[in-house]
């Protein structure tokens, strides 16, 4: 049996997938699917200081090989969430990961603090990049400067991984990793949705309420992939791949593009069990290929010349 | 997949066996079916449950979209993967009401015929109304006591169903009812304004569309009474809301 286990900045993980912030919710949604207890780690719904509503229908697009969601971030805020929902989840045998949105630099550090010294807690994941509210999300996402700020800010805070979720809405997403990894941050997490737009013709209105949102699912993996490749060559610390992971095969590509470990998204919604059952497929993958230890897997990209694909493609 | 059947004009019925889920279901809830193994389209399909006999299980549909038009070209002996049953059941057991009125516009019919067999096995007595643009899109097996309106009086009465349900009501009063709904959204509506307007308990089951069914997307906000502007979400809250618990 391969190895699947790995630390990420000191956190000792089982295996190397993940489930991704406001794809799982947190974690208590799933059970009669699947154990999260095989995953990797859980990446809970992006927390805020106070709840949030979340933005009025229609919230989700259906694309082709794809969806757009402008949830706006609902969630039931920090507090809640430590009386609610950290019970259940620390009774799960997996890493913890909350992820944090806000909009200020404050109410960021303000949900760490809150969060820090909580048991069950494993790590942070920072949110700068949500393409659907108006304040904080994007407005940081898209300005190194200001992700460097609020790395360092939070980095002060706390000696926990420290991950970092990176927007692709920008020009070159390897600046944005190397500022984070300039002020400390653990990890980048690479990426978050892509903006795109439904509109529907016979009304000429758009789909969502909020005209644009997010597109994740197996359309926007080709373009994670790319963007996972520029982070990991510009970086030594790890780069979690995120985008349109449906399968094994899918992760597999991610490891080998430069990613340390995945996160699986929009598959959840279709199959709640998908992140098992790519963690159990990379096992397979490296048992059927005498591949030791699924370390030997990150960056192995051999990227000398193309190669062909004919078989599976015919 | 045990096959796809006629049912009315351009209404079909698809039936699959699940023993697990067929003891399971309860009336008002609903199965998420994924229609293609590809991602396309990408996410699952909600249905209401129609109809249990045994292990076999039936949901009824029209061909809308790309998803019922997948479904449709199903054929017996073809696996399905279907998630569920998801969603809140009809609350019948209430002791605030003796008879059901159960009011189905077109395909709202589906979760109808369930619910009569929880609503007798509480005992209570039920009388139904079901609309539909003509005959041919009545959907009336299965169901009790049924008095039906179309659009274009070929079968039953002439309009509305809900003109139907207040016209009936206004001429043989029912005793302590609950009307349970459900149809497209106007229908809803109108169906909502009468039981308020006649103080009449009253849940509506809502269709949109969901990106998972089961609470982890929260794509499916539907607006709460109330001051302070909030959702439940459709899939795990509902898809049945008590009228006075929601924004209609």
């Amino acid at each position: 049996m391969a190895l699947t286990s790995f630390r990420l900045a000191g956190l000792e993980l089982k295996n190397r997938v993940l489930v991704a912030s406001g794809t799982y919710g947190y974690g208590d949604d799933c059970l009669e699917t699947a154990d999260p207890g095989k995953l990797g780690g859980i990446i809970t719904k992006s927390l805020s200081l106070k709840p949030r509503i979340g933005n009025p229908p229609v919230r989700i697009a259906e694309t082709a090989g794809g969806m757009l969601n402008s949830i706006g971030l609902a969630n039931i805020g920090v507090h809640r969430f430590l009386s609610e929902k950290l019970p259940f989840l620390r009774s799960v045998d997996t890493a913890v990961i909350a992820n944090i949105a806000a909009s200020t630099i404050e109410e960021y550090c303000e949900v760490l603090r809150i969060l820090e010294g909580e048991d069950g807690i494993d790590g942070f994941e920072i949110n700068v990049s949500c393409p659907n509210v108006r304040e904080g999300g994007l407005i940081f996402g898209t300005d190194c400067a200001a992700v460097a700020e609020i790395t360092r800010r939070l980095r002060a805070l706390t000696k926990k991984p420290l991950l970092v979720k990176l927007t692709p809405n920008v020009t070159r997403i390897g600046e944005f990793a190397r500022a984070v990894e300039a002020e400390g941050g653990d990890a980048v997490s690479v990426m978050n949705t892509l903006i795109g737009m439904a509109i529907d013709i016979k009304t000429r209105k758009p789909v969502l309420s909020t005209v644009t949102g997010g597109l994740s699912g197996p359309a926007i993996k080709p373009v994670a992939l790319a963007k996972v490749y520029e982070a990991a060559r510009a970086v030594k610390i790890p780069v979690i791949g995120i985008g349109g992971i449906t399968n094994a095969s899918d992760a597999l590509e991610f490891l080998i593009a430069g990613a340390t470990a995945v996160q699986v998204g929009t598959a959840n919604f279709i199959d709640p069990a998908a992140g098992i059952k790519v963690a159990e497929g990379i096992a397979r993958y490296c048992d059927e290929n005498g591949i030791p230890d699924v370390a030997d897997l990150v960056g192995s990209l051999d990227a000398r010349s193309g190669t062909s694909v004919l078989d599976s493609w015919l | 997949m045990e096959g796809v059947r006629t049912a009315g004009e351009g209404i079909h019925v698809l039936s699959f066996t699940s023993a697990a889920m067929s003891r399971s279901i309860r009336a008002g809830q609903f199965l998420n079916l994924r229609v293609e193994e590809a991602c396309e389209p990408l996410l699952r399909r909600p249905f209401s449950a129609y109809r249990i006999e045994k292990s076999s299980i039936e949901i009824v549909f029209n061909v809308v979209g790309r998803g019922t038009a997948a479904l449709r070209r199903k054929k017996q002996g073809d696996v399905l993967d279907v998630l569920g049953p998801l969603g809140k059941p009809f609350k019948t057991i209430d002791p605030g009401f003796d008879t059901g009125v159960l009011i189905g516009g077109g395909l709202g019919v589906a979760p109808l015929p369930l619910l009569t067999s929880a609503l007798k096995q509480e005992g209570k007595p039920v009388v139904t109304f079901l609309g539909a643009r003509s005959a041919a899109q009545l959907v009336t097996d299965h169901l009790e006591n049924l008095h039906t309106a179309t659009d274009d009086g070929s079968r039953g009465f002439r309009g509305n169903v809900v003109d139907l349900v207040s016209d009936f009501l206004s001429k043989h009063p029912v005793e302590h009812p609950k009307i349970f709904a459900c149809g497209p959204m106007p229908m809803l509506r109108a169906v909502a304004s009468f039981a308020r307007a006649s103080e009449i308990t009253c849940e509506v089951s809502l269709e949109g569309p969901m990106g998972c069914g089961i609470g982890i997307c929260q794509g499916c906000p539907v607006e709460l009474a109330g001051p302070e502007k909030s959702y439940a979400l459709m899939c795990k809250d509902g898809p049945a809301f008590d009228i006075r618990t929601i924004k209609i």
